[in-house]
């Protein structure tokens, strides 16, 4: 296990190095480059766009910027960013923090809500309730996030104003005490991890129903009934232990898409998160912040696929590898 | 699969000889309700979208700044003095400002009438069959300067229910274009890497993990940004589906892959071998077929995903640009809250967007059950 672990980071670790010189290629290939954006800044001369493009390592090759970029990546320095003159890190930092928390509530919210309907709907099976879930679901699959955003947006924060519009913070929160704080960021969290639930709930919860049935069909759930079990006891400890055991999989993969799964939901709501500041960095070509954002989606993208692979050997003892 | 069915495939095989594949596959999909009900949507939308100018009142660009963010619904079917008229009319509407919210409020100038017309002959041109075709014809109009907005107004005064036909030229056609580019890659890159093995397999295996790797959204919009900035909507069409097939055919690829290579160690492939049956007639008469349903089935899944890439990407304002509407573009203005709030009927186009999702999810759920091999030959409804 534990050099099938060290071989898959290695793996990883070209894989990134690739991904990053797709990224760092395409980006050189787009028309234009931050020091177009400075042009229009009136105040600027001649004279100090050349010293700034000189500054930035932009007068020099392509390949040489990219390789001037991978040596201080290598050694852990993401570079400066462009747009706000202060290092990426700095920068990053605290975006990253926002769409963690983003992610990690609606996960958290997600499989709070989409596990129990899945057993309800299995134990259910076929009567109306479980019809109704299975309605629902499928709606909720068909159901595009930015839509479910817009809406929730007009209803709760246009028509009721009973939640704010976007954003993570409101106007006053540097005046709040610490509760006064953490209600305020709440309130904000709301519609989008309600938008991000409803994306996900609808799938998980089929998966689930489909494992518990297909769980509850086995000879040793009939054994269990036929030796008098009470039922609850049939199921929430027989039958459940197993159905949840394939789930651990996907509870792997939803991690890999932390970092870039909420992307464009963070530009609609404007939440201060790394999806949203990739947006702007792309606009703005402030090549530094764009490329450590890639980075970081791909590396989260890639630690997520090893976290599902790792975790299905823990949970499945008929599963390892070499 | 319950063991009751064991008996029932041979009679009704027996029953049925002379079905073809293809004819089992059609009956087992019309059996599925809601799979016929998304098809029968489906051909709507792309029958209206193919006359879109004959359906649509006004060209998707016919603009009247004075009805900027015109409600919706002003037809009327009774005049002011409660008479009710068998053709519906508008009238001219002008509108006054709320003195204290500075807020647009409309009026009704109930003197004059407008009746709406059935095969209305417009002043302005408009276009049908994806603009190759001009016409003055609507299937129903006012005469100007009356303006019928049956779904409202956008801020420059256009009718949404226009544009929104207007807009299926893209987003109906998208995910088709997308879809197919993306599966002849998956089927020639998958099926080569599958069938040659070795050092290519691995390179092209290494490539798809490496395109299915990293973050989907922050490529696109990488992507679209290397586009040429002075590009026209139509160039601007096709860089999107290109990158949006860019990332997605990775995925075909490898599934197809896996699917070549079982189906090349599979009974009826080395059965056919050990008959003496060539490779090329095995490839096309054994493995392809084999493939082809599957691709089929996850095309049709895989619809919707262009269709969303799309309209996420031109909303956020990294795709089809204005004048020219897309279903994704004409959100653009939703995402303000405040103009929003004033005009809900932006989002309407966000209900066309699921309509079609949901119909294509519908119709790919019944092409998957209707190619199962399980049920094929099946006499009774698919068991759970």
């Amino acid at each position: 296990m534990g050099a099938y672990i060290v071989r898959r980071i290695l793996i990883a670790l070209v894989m990134l190095l690739v991904a990053s010189a797709l990224g760092f290629g395409i980006m050189k290939l787009s028309p234009g480059d931050y020091i177009d954006m400075l042009k229009m800044d009136q105040r600027e001369t001649p004279e100090s766009l050349a010293a700034e493009t000189e500054r930035l390592g932009l007068d020099k090759p392509a390949i040489v910027q990219y390789g001037t970029w991978l040596w201080r990546l290598v050694t852990l320095d993401l570079g400066e960013s462009f747009r706000y003159r202060k290092p990426v890190a700095d920068v990053l930092g605290e975006r990253l923090i926002n769409t963690l928390i983003l992610n990690v509530v609606s996960i958290a919210v997600t499989w709070a809500v989409a596990v129990p309907l899945g057993i309800y709907a299995s134990v259910h099976q076929y009567k109306w309730s479980d019809k109704l879930l299975s309605g629902l679901s499928f709606v909720g699959m068909s159901l595009p996030g930015f839509f479910v955003a817009l809406v929730l947006m007009w209803i709760f924060a246009g028509k009721l104003d009973v939640l704010p519009a976007g954003g993570l913070y409101g106007v006053n929160y540097d005046q709040l005490d610490f509760w006064g704080k953490v209600g305020d960021v709440g309130r904000h969290l709301i519609i989008p991890v309600v938008v991000l639930a409803i994306g996900g709930l609808a799938g998980l919860q089929r998966i689930t129903r489909g494992n518990m049935l297909e769980v509850l069909r086995q000879q040793y759930v009939t054994t269990a009934r036929a030796k008098g079990l009470p039922e609850n006891r049939v199921i929430y400890r027989h039958a459940l232990r197993n159905a949840i055991n394939p789930l651990i999989t996907i509870f792997g993969y939803s991690f890999a898409a932390l970092f870039s799964g909420a992307a464009l939901l963070e530009i609609i709501l404007s939440y201060p998160g790394l999806g949203q500041m990739m947006y702007e960095a792309i606009l703005a070509k402030d090549e530094p912040l764009v490329m450590a954002g890639f980075m970081m989606g791909a590396a989260m993208l890639l630690a997520g696929n090893l976290l599902a692979d790792v975790l299905l050997a823990v949970a499945d003892p008929r599963i390892s590898y070499h | 699969m319950p063991e009751s069915t064991e008996n029932a495939p041979q009679t009704a095989a027996s029953a049925q000889k002379a079905m073809s594949p293809w004819a089992m596959v059609w009956r087992n999909l019309r059996r599925h309700r809601m799979a016929m009900l998304a098809a029968k949507v489906l051909l709507v939308m792309y029958g209206v979208m193919l006359f879109d100018g004959f359906f649509a009142p006004y060209y998707y660009g016919d603009e009247s700044r004075l009805h900027s963010y015109h409600p919706p619904f002003n037809l009327r079917f009774f005049d002011s003095e409660g008479r009710f008229h068998l053709r519906p009319f508008v009238y001219h509407s002008g509108y006054e400002f709320d003195p204290v919210t500075m807020e647009r409020i409309w009026v009704e100038e109930d003197d004059k009438a407008y009746p709406v017309q059935l095969l209305y002959r417009s002043e302005k041109p408009t276009t049908i069959l994806f603009g190759l075709v001009e016409t003055h014809w609507h299937l129903f109009g006012v005469e100007s300067p009356g303006r019928l907005y049956l779904l409202g107004a956008d801020f420059m005064g256009r009718d949404i229910f226009s544009r929104l036909l207007f807009a299926a030229r893209i987003s109906l056609t998208i995910g088709l274009v997308g879809t197919a580019i993306a599966l002849t890659l998956g089927l020639l890159i998958g099926g080569t890497s599958g069938y040659l093995g070795g050092t290519w397999d691995n390179l092209i295996q290494r490539f798809c993990e490496l395109l299915m790797l990293i973050p989907g959204l922050y490529t696109l919009m990488i992507l679209y940004n290397a586009l040429p900035a002075n590009w026209s909507s139509v160039e601007l069409y096709f860089g999107v589906v290109a990158i949006l097939s860019f990332i997605g055919w990775a995925g075909l690829a490898r599934i197809i892959r896996g699917m070549v290579l079982s189906i090349k160690t599979s009974d009826f492939v080395m059965a056919a071998r050990a008959a003496g049956v060539p490779t090329r007639q095995i490839i096309v008469r054994h493995v392809l077929p084999s493939t082809l349903s599957y691709a089929i089935v996850s095309a049709s899944l895989s619809i919707p995903a262009y269709i969303l890439g799309e309209s996420g990407l031109s909303m956020i304002g990294m795709g089809i640009q204005e004048p020219v509407p897309s279903w994704g573009n004409m959100l653009q203005r939703g995402m303000n809250v405040t103009e929003l709030s004033r005009h809900p009927w932006l989002l309407w186009s966000g209900v066309a967007i699921f309509i079609t999702v949901m119909a294509f999810n519908f119709l790919g759920d019944g092409l998957r059950d209707a190619f199962d091999p399980r049920t094929i030959g099946l006499k009774g409804k698919k068991a759970e």
